[in-house]
């Protein structure tokens, strides 16, 4: 058991640390703690320039394969560079569903002409890709998606019929996965199938969905004989694809966050010396309980990554549901911290200050991903052996 | 990554595991608990002859067998899940620890190969009645036999309250401190010989029946002064780092009592039904249970991340940045542990219902162990206490 990186390692750290001091300068400085959750409406197009940087350094999709263009970075590579990226207050990556998602789906699961058509664009930031799961009666209960996807037998290409609802980043995507069913009698899970389609089409409709923070990150999503692109795997294999997929979400990517959860502790922590809050001993607890939780978060993620996963298990089926209560929970301290002065917005008419963001925010982190009871359902059947939930219908 | 046991450090969990759940049943547990020592001396020789794990952390040049905190921690969690009932935990976890850090070369070879060689039981006595001022102040002002130079050494008074196994250990070291210092100032530290003439030593029957307390009183106790451990007065900061490893050690016995308190609660809802199903199928209980692995995890986590830097500061070739989170460390794992382990105990209690309430069910006993191991070396609330001083104050944790 080891708590410290190998001297290779530290060396990957030094490298990745002095590129981004060097180049978070000049047209991008003001980028420097921007773009992160609950403010992904800043500076779009100077992001999306940033992205485009980043991959000219060779610092996009560094775990993917070689052959596909990464780095093949290890894991503890990818660690490090996401803590160096958020420690540097790199901007909120816009490439980020493409990169720890589709990407990765792609190469476990494309055909090599799609790996070649769809990859270089992730990995030069030039492609940006939103998550078409979600529908009005497909939440929690992802299976029951109605969304359709009938062949045309001539082409042979899929026409992509229904709605999506709450798609991230759909407004600013080139590209959208989509999870549809191919067989109309199909029921749940089966006969689902896993699409790549362009958004830049007649058929797709992006309707923004303003959301409590006053900003549209997510928006509805309306498929009308939109044609997929490709479709990955076979149909039927939508739904192994699509959990294969939700794997990655759940895996490295969430770690560069924790050091932006370090920011947001930091920030607080400042505020609460600023007006005394600090010196409060309820206020303490709850600081001192944040900083406890956020630095064991650190050695869960550590041992849900160790090369041994006959132990990590448990480790990584708790893994959301402990980062995503802790970082709803520091939200409500942020507001605890600042008493009334909480409540005065940074400009009218609905401009929040960064922890009334976090605040916000942090709310979707329990829902999105799988909400914390879905979380405890899972954890409760595949960690404990308890029951599954009796469906309904 | 490598935050994951070895080969070897399985192999020992797999020895310890197997080792106490033949010779720590609940049944062996309640006939422990009433006997007089609280404990199986049968069960301590065999502990130390066949498996040796009294003798991880000595050093190979003591006798012992040299092995790290992580190794240690492994065996206490096995423990802390069959409640055993031993003098494993203060002899090791609390006195051997002291010595380490604070004997000389010399104390350490009179001292340590007894300890290996399980002939020697040892505990921390260094509380007197203020510990339990406001509900528990587990820091230096917890520290007030007196201590007087005389000719050839040192005579010692004070009563010591709440000492685990007080009564029984062979050797006790003690803190005191000299007339009219306060706070850090002014500690010393002694490693003391139990039948020393001066020393009465009184049981003080407890709730958790699983460890045994007592009161011990000192008066005018002659030391010699080569029983000093560390220096004269300017002993608080070494002894802080001693008590740091007893708060990892209890911290990793405690994750073993929540783990156990947890699988006990899975399986006794899966066994019993209600309304024609097992009640493991009620959404409720799920996600109780779901909240209880959570909150084992991330104390597991933090236990071997405790571990891990308790085996550097032990380390004569320790990493001394990671030593030096010692006090961070284990206030974080004491404040998680201590949290879980009686949130554990106490939502097990809950979801066997009537029957939890019986003496016959053992999940009582781990529900009593829960919140004694809370309380000593300080609750969740103190530790986080601790951590809000350093992160706000600057004060550094000791
Ligand atoms: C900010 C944000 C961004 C998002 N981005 C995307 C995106 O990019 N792409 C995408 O596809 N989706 C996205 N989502 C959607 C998200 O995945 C869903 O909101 C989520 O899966 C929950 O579904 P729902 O909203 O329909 O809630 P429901 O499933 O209706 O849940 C409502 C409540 O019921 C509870 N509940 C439901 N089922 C059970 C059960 N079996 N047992 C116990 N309790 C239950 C839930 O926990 C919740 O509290 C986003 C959501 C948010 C908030």
């Amino acid at each position: 058991m080891k708590l410290t990186f190998s001297n290779e390692d530290e060396r990957f750290r030094e490298e990745i640390a002095s590129w981004l001091e060097s180049n978070l300068s000049g047209e991008f400085a003001h980028l420097r703690f921007r773009g992160g959750p609950g403010d992904e409406h800043a500076f779009p197009e100077d992001r999306k320039r940033w992205e485009q940087h980043l991959a000219a350094g060779g610092w996009t999709c560094i775990g993917w394969p070689e052959s596909a263009g990464g780095r093949g970075a290890s894991i503890e590579q990818q660690v490090i560079f996401a803590e160096e990226y958020a420690r540097a207050g790199a901007p909120g990556r816009v490439g980020h569903i493409g990169e720890g998602l589709a990407g990765p789906t792609i190469v476990e699961f494309g055909t090599q002409e799609q790996k070649d058509k769809y990859l270089p664009g992730i990995r030069n930031g030039t492609d940006l890709w939103c998550q078409g799961y979600s529908e009005p009666s497909a939440g929690s209960d992802l299976a029951n998606i109605r969304t359709r996807a009938v062949r045309d037998e001539a082409s042979g290409r899929w026409a992509i019929t229904g709605q999506k609802v709450w798609t991230s980043l759909a407004h600013e995507s080139d590209w959208c996965f989509v999870l549809a069913r191919t067989n109309p009698e199909s029921r749940a899970h089966h006969g689902l199938g896993f699409f790549l389609v362009n958004m830049h089409q007649p058929g797709v409709t992006v309707q923004p969905i303003e959301q409590m923070t006053g900003t549209s990150e997510f928006n509805e999503v309306f498929f009308d004989e939109a044609l997929a692109e490709d479709i990955v795997g076979e149909p039927g294999d939508g739904w192994r694809i699509a959990m294969t997929l939700l794997g990655f979400e759940r895996g490295v990517s969430t770690l560069g966050q924790q050091m932006q959860f370090q920011n947001e502790l930091n920030d607080i922590v400042k505020a609460a010396r600023a007006n005394g809050a600090a010196w409060e001993p309820t206020i303490r607890q709850r600081i001192a309980e944040a900083h406890i939780g956020l630095r064991l978060m650190r050695y869960n993620a550590m041992r849900m990554l160790s090369a041994d996963s006959q132990e990590s298990g448990a480790s990584s089926l708790v893994y959301k549901l402990h980062w995503s209560s802790w970082h709803r929970n520091l939200g409500a301290l942020a507001m605890d911290v600042l008493g009334p002065e909480a409540e005065l917005l940074a400009h009218p008419p609905y401009e929040l200050t960064r922890l009334q963001a976090l605040y916000l925010f942090s709310r979707a982190d329990t829902i999105y991903g799988g909400t914390n009871q879905i979380q405890r359902n899972i954890i409760a059947e595949r960690g404990l052996g308890m029951p599954k939930e009796t469906k309904g219908r | 990554m490598e935050f994951s046991y070895t080969d070897e450090q399985r192999m020992i969990r797999e020895t310890a595991e197997a080792f106490f759940l033949d010779v720590s049943s609940p049944q062996a547990v309640r006939q422990a608990m009433g006997q007089a020592r609280s404990y199986d001396p049968e069960l301590w020789q065999r502990l130390c002859n066949e498996l040796g794990f009294q003798a991880m952390i000595i050093p190979e040049s003591c006798g012992g067998l040299g092995l790290g905190f992580v190794e240690l921690a492994i065996v206490l969690e096995q423990m802390g899940r069959r409640l055993t009932c031993s003098p494993f935990f203060a002899t090791v976890g609390l006195a051997t620890n002291a010595l380490l850090l604070m004997a000389s070369e010399e104390q350490q070879q009179r001292l340590l190969p007894a300890i290996a060689a399980g002939e020697l039981t040892a505990t921390l006595a260094w509380t007197g009645e203020e510990v339990g001022r406001a509900g528990g102040r587990w820091d230096e002002s917890a520290v007030s036999v007196k201590v007087a130079p005389c000719q050839g050494g040192y005579t010692l008074s004070g009563r010591l309250r709440y000492v685990i196994d007080g009564d029984t250990a062979d050797l006790l070291v003690v803190a005191a401190r000299a007339a009219g210092s306060e706070g850090r100032d002014g500690v010393s530290v002694f490693a003391i010989p139990a039948e020393t003439p001066g020393i009465s030593r009184t049981w003080t029957p407890t709730l958790d029946q699983t460890r045994r307390l007592a009161d011990i009183q000192l008066d005018k106790v002659f030391v010699e002064a080569d029983q000093l451990l560390g220096k004269e007065g300017e002993a608080w900061s070494e002894f802080s780092k001693a008590l740091a490893l007893g708060k990892c050690a209890l911290a990793a016995e405690q994750l073993g009592v929540a783990r156990q308190a947890l699988d006990l609660a899975v399986d006794y809802t899966l066994e019993r039904e209600q309304f024609g199903r097992a009640i493991a199928s009620y959404q409720s209980i799920k996600h109780k249970a779901a909240d209880m692995l959570l909150k084992t995890e991330v104390a597991c986590s933090a236990v071997y991340y405790a571990a891990c830097v308790a085996s550097e500061v032990l380390s004569k070739e320790g990493d001394a940045a990671i030593a030096s989170e010692l006090h961070e460390a284990a206030a974080m794992a004491k404040a998680q542990c201590s949290d879980t382990v009686f949130f554990n105990a106490g939502t097990a209690l809950q979801l066997f219902g009537g029957v939890g309430f019986t003496s016959e069910y053992d999940i009582q006993l781990y529900f009593k162990r829960a919140k004694a191991s809370e309380h000593y070396l300080g609750n969740g609330a103190w530790q986080r206490e601790q951590i809000a001083s350093l992160l706000i104050d600057g004060g550094g944790l000791s």
